[in-house]
């Protein structure tokens, strides 16, 4: 489990948040991630992330509601046990609508709320490093990633003209990379990172 | 310049005074972090006999059956049921409140989504009991699934509305209990970040999932509750559907009507911004939170409340209209003998439902009442009697004359085990309410943060000054070159 080195910067203003976003990355640094203690509309096309496609599984996971209440309801009334009700056909769709309709919301509120906590690596009990505790309160916090290419004193700098304050340089565990799943980035440990962090700082 | 988002002045702030994200923050969390006062724990004290009350009346019940109960022939459906569909009708006004406003996005809704949705869950919850418990043989509650059994398998009847109806209520449960408790995590990620004694530490940072506020997970965050809400609009319309379907689809008069479907989620909406007042009112006094839940939202709601109040009215009417239309005899003795005749046996409750529904709410027409807060929690009590009454009506006055003279049954009153089971629900959903308002923020604060900087009182005045400005001073002020 890589532990990396990080320099963060604050921001306390979205009006100047949103172009040290830009400039960061035409300058190449690698923005690890922004934490925000609110989603903030537009950042994440500001850093060029793309669009997720959690609603297209909520689709899929839909579709399969209905298919299986269909399929199911269809087989148990008039394959596995027809029974006559009321001199009503044995395969009477109208009636069928609610629960069809019922099950396709289930699946795919219960399907996309546990795609999102895959995608996202939620779970009750996990741990994570995000670098300041203050991003859930009321700052925007800057993480960019050092690469063997970083100069650490010109990032520094760099973040600071940006109007980012409090900048410094931080070994965190890491999170994930933008936009992707990694195998790497599994539930914090502590014990192993400590470990790195002396390594690494030796 | 701060980063400012345009919103037309004539709308009121929804967060009043001067604040910045981490005054939100602490205002919202005082609460929590704080022990409870002595007027939360006389309240909770209060709930919990309650609910023990409800949990003794309802062994009693267990131990010695449904015949505990005054329910007779014809009177099958009594209390209980009506308790029932009051409760899953105050469940409404949550998901409404969070899903189908998200979508019209009405920036007030944040102020009160929160509380509401958890309303929602805790009435649901106490809605539940009431069919489980009326099936007697509780122990065999699970015969209501779909599940191979050994007898055939023999499967349960999907073409019967009460099936529908265990599909819905536990769909609904399910969806509301996922959507809140999705909106929950970046706040429970707060409290977590703040803690400082050992045990919330534990608790915030279990229930927090890990959360960090990365933009990535915000941006699906954003997607999934754009699509959750989408959902729970058609889901949340569904369900009261479903249940008004309980009654349209068989052939007792006063039931069978086509009207209901409409009317029945109207009552629900209606009921539901009821008791969110009632909470509310009393939860931002209590809490200290009248800078986010303001005399705005107040406003709002009650505005609703007129508006499905007066929904409620025309499909009485309409009902007493398509009764007398049909010139069906059996429809008339329904509606114009057992309702609308006051000196028949429950003609009283009729007129009560009519008073409480339809007449009381009109006071909302005059700004002023709906302005005022005593005047807003006594109506949201009335309110709540009265959609209490309305399904009493529904139910009791439809069966307890049959056909015939001589299947006319006595007049049906609740034993105290009955009325016990009914308080008990009180015990339950407040008991749930409290420990929430204890425990978690009972307003969403990402969703303030969110909005602070577009509605927020302090914000809006300086949009009005960038707004008043002359051309040339503005643009002497903020304009830059953008080729530097």
């Amino acid at each position: 489990m890589p532990v990396k080195k990080f320099i963060t910067g604050n921001f306390y203003d979205e009006a100047v948040l949103f172009p040290a976003v830009k400039k960061a990355r035409r300058a190449g640094y690698k923005i690890h991630d922004v934490f925000t203690p609110f989603p903030i509309h537009g950042l994440d096309k500001a850093m060029g992330l793309r669009d997720t496609s959690l609603h297209t599984a909520g689709f899929i996971y839909g579709i399969t509601g209905t298919a299986t209440a269909v399929g199911f309801i269809t087989w148990a009334l008039t394959v596995d046990w027809p029974i006559n009700f009321g001199g009503k056909p044995y395969f009477s769709l109208p009636a069928w609508i609610p629960i069809t309709f019922e099950l396709t919301v289930l699946f795919a509120s219960v399907g996309m709320v546990l795609t999102f906590c895959y995608l996202c690596q939620l779970a009750p009990f996990v741990k994570k490093d995000h670098f300041n505790p203050r991003s859930t309160d009321d700052t925007f916090v800057m993480a960019l990633e050092c690469t063997e290419k970083t100069n650490e004193e010109e990032a520094i700098q760099f973040l600071k003209e940006l109007g980012a304050e409090d900048v410094k340089v931080q070994y965190k565990e890491t999170g994930w990379w933008l936009g992707r799943y990694d195998k790497d980035t599994m539930p914090f440990r502590k014990k192993e990172t400590e470990h790195h962090k002396e390594t690494i700082t030796q | 310049m701060a980063l400012l988002r345009y919103e037309s002045q004539v709308r009121a702030p929804l967060v009043e005074g001067v604040k910045d994200y981490h005054q939100v923050t602490e205002d919202i969390c005082r609460p929590v972090e704080t022990r409870p006062t002595k007027a939360w724990w006389i309240g909770f004290i209060i709930s919990v006999i309650f609910l023990l009350f409800g949990i003794v009346s309802v062994t009693v019940q267990v131990i010695y059956g449904v015949g505990q109960w005054n329910l007779n022939r014809t009177v099958g459906w009594g209390w209980d049921i009506t308790n029932f569909v009051w409760w899953i009708g105050i469940g409404h006004a949550g998901t409404l409140i969070s899903a189908i406003l998200l979508l019209f996005r009405q920036g007030w809704r944040t102020g009160v989504n929160r509380a509401a949705e958890a309303m929602t869950i805790f009435a649901v919850m106490c809605a539940g009991q009431f069919p489980v418990w009326h099936m007697g043989r509780v122990w065999d509650a699970f015969f209501v699934l779909p599940y191979p059994n050994t007898r055939g398998p023999l499967w349960v009847n999907f073409n019967s509305p009460l099936l529908w109806d265990v599909f819905a209520i536990s769909t609904y449960f399910t969806v509301s209990v996922l959507f809140w408790y999705s909106g929950l995590i970046p706040d429970l990620a707060t409290l977590r970040d703040r803690a400082k004694k050992k045990w919330s530490k534990f608790f915030y940072g279990a229930a927090a999932f890990g959360w960090t506020g990365s933009t990535k997970h915000w941006q699906r965050h954003e997607s999934l509750s754009l699509v959750l809400a989408g959902l729970s609009t058609p889901l949340v319309l569904s369900v009261h559907t479903i249940v008004s379907f309980d009654f349209a689809t068989s052939v007792v008069p006063g039931w069978h009507t086509t009207i209901f479907p409409p009317y029945f989620v109207a009552g629900a909406i209606f009921s539901g911004f009821a008791m969110v007042q009632t909470l509310l009112v009393v939860t931002r006094k209590v809490l200290g939170l009248e800078e986010y839940i303001t005399i705005e939202h107040i406003d709002v709601m009650n505005k609703i409340i007129v508006l499905t109040g007066s929904i409620v009215g025309i499909a009485y009417l309409t009902e007493l209209f398509m009764s007398w239309y049909s010139a069906v005899k059996y429809e008339n003795f329904a509606f114009f003998e057992n309702r609308l005749n006051l000196n028949s046996p429950y003609g009283w409750s009729y007129w009560l439902m009519m008073g409480c529904n339809v007449l009381s709410p009109q006071i909302f027409w005059i700004r002023k009442m709906r302005r005022n807060i005593i005047v807003t929690f006594f109506m949201s009590i009335l309110v709540n009697i009265g959609m209490w009454f309305e399904r009493f009506v529904i139910i009791v006055t439809s069966i307890y004359r049959d056909y015939l003279p001589s299947a006319w049954s006595t007049y049906y009153t609740p034993t105290i085990w009955e009325v016990g089971f009914y308080l008990g629900t009180f015990g339950l959903f407040f008991t749930c309410y409290f420990l929430f308002a204890k425990f978690f923020p009972v307003i969403a604060i990402a969703e303030i943060k969110h909005i602070l900087k577009k509605s927020g009182e302090h914000y809006k005045a300086k949009m009005t000054e960038l707004e008043e400005q002359k051309l040339e001073t503005f643009v002497e002020k903020h304009g830059h070159d953008h080729g530097a």
